[in-house]
């Protein structure tokens, strides 16, 4: 068969596009998580009152669980969209592994969610009070905490993608297993012991979930086709 | 190219949907499998497709080749595998990048006369939620034309299409067929192309 025109991308190249298309054009899911950790954000000092040293001494904590819960949001989606419409039984039919495509599926998703929450960090941190060490700090460890949070959550997403209303039992199963990324990115984030030792434990814990995620989840989904 | 099966059981829910099945198609021969709702039609489509394990039994192709069954196969569900936010031409270059295999990438050119063919192309700047139940129909049947894989699995391809689409879905079958292809296919409809029958039924009693 002769082949003409624009050669398409290749099946994850692909695969990304589509994703990040579909994350842009339905609602912007990287405005919903941007907006909804700016309501967390916000409505935190509400909540403790005007007390801006107690503020700048736990608004790295603040973030970091504003961004933890900005990362769930959306993310029982991550496969469950894809199973109920049928791609997914196409993603197990083409000749790409289907552990390369979660790993692009959690890019994507990450793209999304988790970059945005890294850039506007900085500026919801100073809602908060924080110094400019600080908000070096907080983003710095977000971006590179924000990835494991994804790819943990992939696994959660890949779990409960036969269940009609997995949303919860995600989170359930996601924050427990979350806990160590989230005391070390806070660890780094607001300085209290040395930087780099915290922050090095975070890139480890990142690169652990890296590696795990892809076998972890695409066996979750190949296990729940019945 | 030859696909057998023999002995196929297949379990769902604990439940044994059928037993004991098996057929013989050879190059440009065509299956249709009939039955009542629920006998397994669906059922059997999946497990030859990969998508459900089988309980017994095997499927062989012959000549036998180091790539997996699944990805010989072209399979269309009921489920249309298409994303409605994103146009009727987005969907199916990204399904036909995905299921493209080997160097033979569909190029833009490939995708736009599939579209052509399948009477899309009017509609193909048109985010797929905006489509008909016939055209979305029309849209998943696409991937057929613009991606070359040799067993085709469809799952009541016909369903919701208006008759001239039907002929060019028969028209497209047929070629298939002509050009050394496999097809199996489950519907209630007679169809004109030469297929050979398996009925599928269930044993009878509540």
């Amino acid at each position: 068969m002769k082949q003409s025109g624009v050669p398409l991308p290749s099946a994850l190249g692909a695969l990304l596009l589509r994703d990040l298309r579909i994350g842009r054009r339905v609602g912007g899911a990287a405005s919903m998580g941007v907006l909804f950790f700016l309501c967390l954000v916000a409505i935190t000092p509400f909540a403790i009152g005007p007390d801006l040293a107690l503020l700048a001494r736990i608004g790295p904590a603040i973030l970091w669980i504003a961004a933890l819960l900005a990362t769930l949001l959306g993310l029982d989606r991550l496969f469950q969209a894809d199973a109920e419409d049928g791609s997914l039984d196409l993603f197990l039919m083409s000749d790409t592994p289907l552990e390369l495509i979660v790993l692009v599926k959690c890019l994507a998703h990450w793209l999304l969610t988790g970059l945005p929450l890294v850039i506007a960090s900085p500026f919801f941190g100073l809602l908060l009070g924080l110094d400019a060490r600080a908000l070096e700090g907080v983003a710095a460890s977000l971006f590179v905490g924000t990835p494991a949070l994804t790819l943990i959550g992939a696994i959660g997403a890949a779990l409960t993608v036969s269940l009609r209303r997995g949303g919860l039992l995600l989170a359930i199963l996601i924050l427990p297993l979350s806990i160590p990324i989230l005391i070390f990115g806070v660890a780094a984030a607001s300085g209290a012991m040395a930087f780099l030792m915290p922050f090095l434990v975070l890139c480890g814990l990142t690169l652990a979930a890296l590696a795990l995620t892809p076998f972890a989840a695409a066996l979750a989904l190949r296990n729940g086709l019945e | 190219m030859q696909i057998e099966a023999s002995a196929l059981s297949v379990e769902r829910g604990g439940r044994v949907v059928f037993a004991d099945l098996g057929f013989r198609l050879k190059a440009g021969e065509a299956l249709r499998v009939t039955g009542p709702n629920g006998a397994g039609k669906s059922t059997l489509l999946k497990a030859v497709a990969g998508l459900l394990p089988l309980a017994a039994g095997k499927i062989e192709i012959a000549p036998s080749c180091d790539v997996r069954r699944a990805e010989l196969c072209h399979y269309v569900g009921h489920a249309d595998a298409l994303k409605p936010s994103l146009t009727a031409c987005e969907n199916l270059a990204f399904l036909a990048a995905l299921l493209a295999t080997g160097a033979a990438r569909p190029g833009a050119a490939a995708i736009e006369a599939a579209l052509q063919r399948l009477g899309l192309a009017a509609v193909a700047d048109l985010p797929a939620a905006y489509l008909s139940a016939g055209q979305k129909r029309r849209a998943a049947l696409a991937r057929l034309a613009a991606v070359f894989r040799p067993i085709w699995l469809l799952d009541e391809p016909l369903t919701a299409l208006d008759p001239p689409s039907q002929a060019v879905i028969l028209e497209i079958m047929a070629a298939h067929l002509a050009a050394g292809g496999i097809i199996i296919v489950a519907t209630h409809t007679a169809l004109p192309i030469g297929t050979a029958d398996l009925a599928l039924g269930r044993a009878s009693g509540p």
